[in-house]
């Protein structure tokens, strides 16, 4: 049973990764336009041909 | 469509008509700003943009100007942002790019509509994340529990639910305070809300958990308080983003409303100003298409207003120097140059605005479902914790008193079985049930080009049992058409004059023609009509003194050339192609539909008929609509209002459910409940429709909760419940709710 010892904190640091994640897109302001990202990815760029 | 080119006008994959060249388009250098970088920066509000090409269409046309480093547009908001190095480009040639482009842009002021951030919306959204990640990973401390029911050693139980009592404790106490102040609110006021019996239940289960788990006890409820947060902040953030979504479009309306005005300075120059800066004396130039922004008097030039937001009328009205103007009319014509009788704020206007805040005031008195669900429902849920408590405290005496042997279960047992009853009833369905409903019928109906702007319109919409309608604007088009059948030269010839003039006869006897070009030497005489080389046309007085008064009251225009008889064109304000339908769908529902206009009778008379509406009251002022509603009210009837104008604006705001089409003025839009956009009425009846389903969903809801209630607050009661069953009970009854909603979004393919 000593693996919980290991295994909750391990469990916890990723969770509270997840939650850190969310924060931080939060405050980039990444949920502030959901219509346009979503429309945004079908934009093709022509200019920018790959080399 | 093949190819998708940058010169086709509008939304290049047709998902939004091309809005009007000539529509009003005022000078943005008001509402520029310069940014921490030192470039120049204007926000501006796009109408008409709809997909990824839009977006790619409007950004890398603004990018192509000169000096613009910058041009990011938001499709949920339809707010587009431009920065350019100051100089570079002129503001208006910003605007003018995206009106060739086929789109609307309106400045907004930013003082109107200052660029706030949804502050209470991130709050939210970071509690309902804390009490997600304190459910979830408490939960993964609570199956072990449950599952090793026996095997496990009470030490191992004791140390998950310390970690639990950890983690849930810092997370409770954080993720539940939008309830502990509101239940705060409600108590110094003296009232009882639902977030009175919530705020309770999350210190009460707090509180005896880590009693439980001090004790080494076996129940401890930290997994059910956390997932009850989350479940209710799902709740209360879908319910805030539809407050928000009304309350950006109600700000929106006002922005666009904030109209620039060029004043003439002492040294001659004109200026760009915003129309609440104009002070009573100002000249102002109000070019032909400009609707004036104040009241006032006209200085210099002659000719044609457009009074039909005010009063409803469809003929024009000639003005000259002398002559009082009102704030809201258009020019037509000539240039007017006019002195400022009054400021923005006392025009006659912002008269109109206070009717329509007493119209508010009036509507506020009703009462949301959901709320009238909590007044019922949070005296039940205490009294039933306390007759829990009370009976297992006192229970076991009083039995014994009647000869049974029964024993004492002490306050522990009594207090744990009061606090499950308010755990099990906490209303997790009950706060989900009416947002997720509102949430889902609101997106479809803005799929549909309907812009719900509060939620209990919806309510509101689905009670209505009279439509009163407004004729011009609303039922029509609003945009005179040729009527009389007229030999295609003489048309063509016609329409060679008048596409010198702006006056919407002319324009309407172009439409008509179709393309074609311009007399050369034709010259307009406002008020009168155009000539060019002994061809006039124009009023009967002007064009054809000599022929009689057609007295049909339609409008029209007379058109002589040389000595060959004079031609006359008659026209009439269209109805919308589908308003018969429409009328009819809503007969069909069981709606009664009037028809009051401020047009002249025989024009009313008309259109009733057409669009096959019995009743109809034609010259009626804009309080003559709102006692009518008055009246309507009285009988006991809920009525729809939809209208356009500034005259109905305050029947709008009385009415009890209203809708305004997209044409309608920036005031009216913002007294309705709902917003149409396209020439469509049907979508109107959709929305009734959908209002009708999504009452039906959410009372479905709350009696599904109801029921819930009844069969699990006994178990509780009973002292039955564990910790397992709560989770269970809870997360099973949310989702039942929010399944039942979304089902409003499946039956619409089929439709």
């Amino acid at each position: 049973m000593n693996i919980m010892f290991v295994l909750i904190p391990v469990a916890l640091f990723m969770a509270a990764l997840g939650l850190g994640a969310f924060f931080w897109s939060l405050r980039a302001g990444q949920y502030e336009d959901l219509d346009g990202a979503a429309h945004r990815i079908l934009i093709t760029d022509d200019e920018d041909t790959p080399v | 469509m093949a190819t998708l080119t940058l010169a086709e006008s509008g939304c290049p994959s047709g998902l939004a008509p091309a809005e009007d060249r000539d529509a009003r388009r005022a000078d943005p250098a008001a509402f520029v700003r310069r940014d921490a970088g030192g470039r120049d920066t204007l926000e501006l509000l796009i109408q008409g943009a709809k997909c990824a090409a839009c977006i790619r269409k409007i950004e890398s046309g603004l990018l192509a100007l000169p000096g613009v480093s910058d041009a990011r547009l938001n499709l949920s908001t339809a707010r587009l942002r431009v920065a350019w190095s100051p100089g570079a480009v002129a503001p208006a040639a910003i605007t003018d790019a995206l009106a060739r482009m086929g789109y609307g842009a309106s400045a907004f002021d930013p003082a109107a509509a200052a660029r706030q951030v949804d502050e209470e919306g991130r709050k939210l959204l970071r509690y309902l994340a804390v009490a997600g990640f304190a459910a979830m990973n408490i939960m993964m401390f609570s199956v072990p529990v449950w599952s090793g029911d026996g095997e496990m050693g009470e030490g191992t139980r004791t140390l998950l639910h310390w970690i639990s009592a950890l983690i849930a404790i810092p997370a409770a106490l954080y993720a539940a305070q939008p309830f502990f102040r509101s239940a705060g609110t409600a108590l110094r006021a003296r009232r009882a809300n639902m977030d009175v019996p919530i705020s309770l239940a999350v210190f009460l289960t707090l509180g005896i958990s880590i009693a439980e788990t001090l004790q080494q006890g076996e129940h401890a409820y930290f997994d059910g308080i956390t997932m009850l947060l989350f479940f209710l902040l799902i709740g209360r953030y879908l319910d805030h983003r539809l407050r928000e979504q009304a309350r950006t479009a109600a700000r929106d309306l006002l922005a666009l409303q904030s109209v620039t005005a060029s004043r003439i300075g002492a040294d001659g120059r004109v200026v760009a100003i915003g129309a609440g800066d104009i002070m009573v004396g100002d000249r102002l130039i109000l070019a032909s298409g400009d609707r004036a922004p104040v009241d006032g008097v006209v200085e210099q030039g002659v000719s044609d207003l457009d009074r039909s937001m005010l009063t409803g009328e469809t003929l024009p009205q000639s003005v000259r120097a002398g002559d009082v103007i009102h704030a809201g009319v258009i020019n037509l014509s000539q240039r007017l140059i006019i002195r400022a009788t009054a400021r923005a704020q006392d025009s006659s206007v912002a008269e109109l605005a206070r009717l329509i805040e007493a119209g508010e005031q009036g509507r506020a008195r009703f009462v949301r479902l959901a709320e009238k669900a909590a007044a019922l429902y949070v005296p039940v849920v205490h009294s039933l914790a306390l007759a829990t408590f009370v009976g297992w405290m006192f229970g076991p005496a009083l039995l014994r008193l009647a000869g049974l042997d029964v024993a004492d279960v002490g306050l522990r047992v009594a207090l744990m079985n009061a606090v499950a009853v308010l755990i099990i009833t906490c209303p997790c369905a009950l706060g989900l049930a009416v947002p997720a409903v509102q949430v889902v019928a609101t997106g479809r109906l803005f799929k549909r080009g309907v812009l719900v702007k509060s939620g209990d319109a919806l309510e509101r919409l689905a009670q209505v049992d009279v439509a009163v309608f407004d004729k011009t604007g609303t039922l029509t088009l609003g945009k005179p058409r040729l009527v009389s059948a007229v030999a295609p030269d003489v048309l063509r010839t016609a329409a060679s004059l008048a596409r010198v003039s702006r006056h919407p006869l002319s324009r309407a006897l172009v439409e008509a023609a179709g393309p074609g070009v311009a007399t050369a030497d034709a010259r307009e005489i406002p008020g009168e009509g155009i000539e060019a080389g002994g061809m006039r046309i124009g009023r009967r007085t002007f064009a054809a003194p000599q022929c009689a008064d057609a007295n049909d009251g339609a409008a029209e225009l007379w058109f002589a050339s040389g000595d060959a008889p004079p031609v006359r064109f008659a026209f009439t304000d269209a109805l919308r192609a589908d308003a018969a339908q429409t009328i009819a769908a809503l007969r069909q529902r069981g709606i009664a539909v009037e028809l009051i206009s401020g047009d002249r009778p025989v024009a009313v008379e008309a259109a009733a008929r057409e669009a096959g509406i019995e009743h109809w009251v034609a010259s009626a002022s804009p309080s003559d609509k709102t006692a009518r509603l008055a009246a309507l009210r009285a009988a006991g009837k809920k009525v729809l209002m939809v209208g356009d104008g500034l005259n109905d604006a305050a029947a709008l705001a009385a009415a009890h459910a209203s809708a305004s089409p997209g044409t309608a003025l920036e005031a009216s839009q913002a007294a309705s409940d709902l917003v149409l956009q396209g020439a469509a009425l049907m979508p109107l009846v959709e929305a009734i429709d959908v209002a009708k389903m999504a009452r039906a969903r959410a009372l479905e809801n709350l009696r599904f909760s109801a029921l819930y209630n009844v069969i699990a607050a006994p178990l509780a009661a009973a002292g039955l419940l564990t910790p397992l069953i709560a989770a269970l009970a809870m997360s099973g009854s949310s989702l039942v709710v929010t399944l039942n909603a979304l089902r409003l979004q499946l039956g619409w393919g089929r439709s």
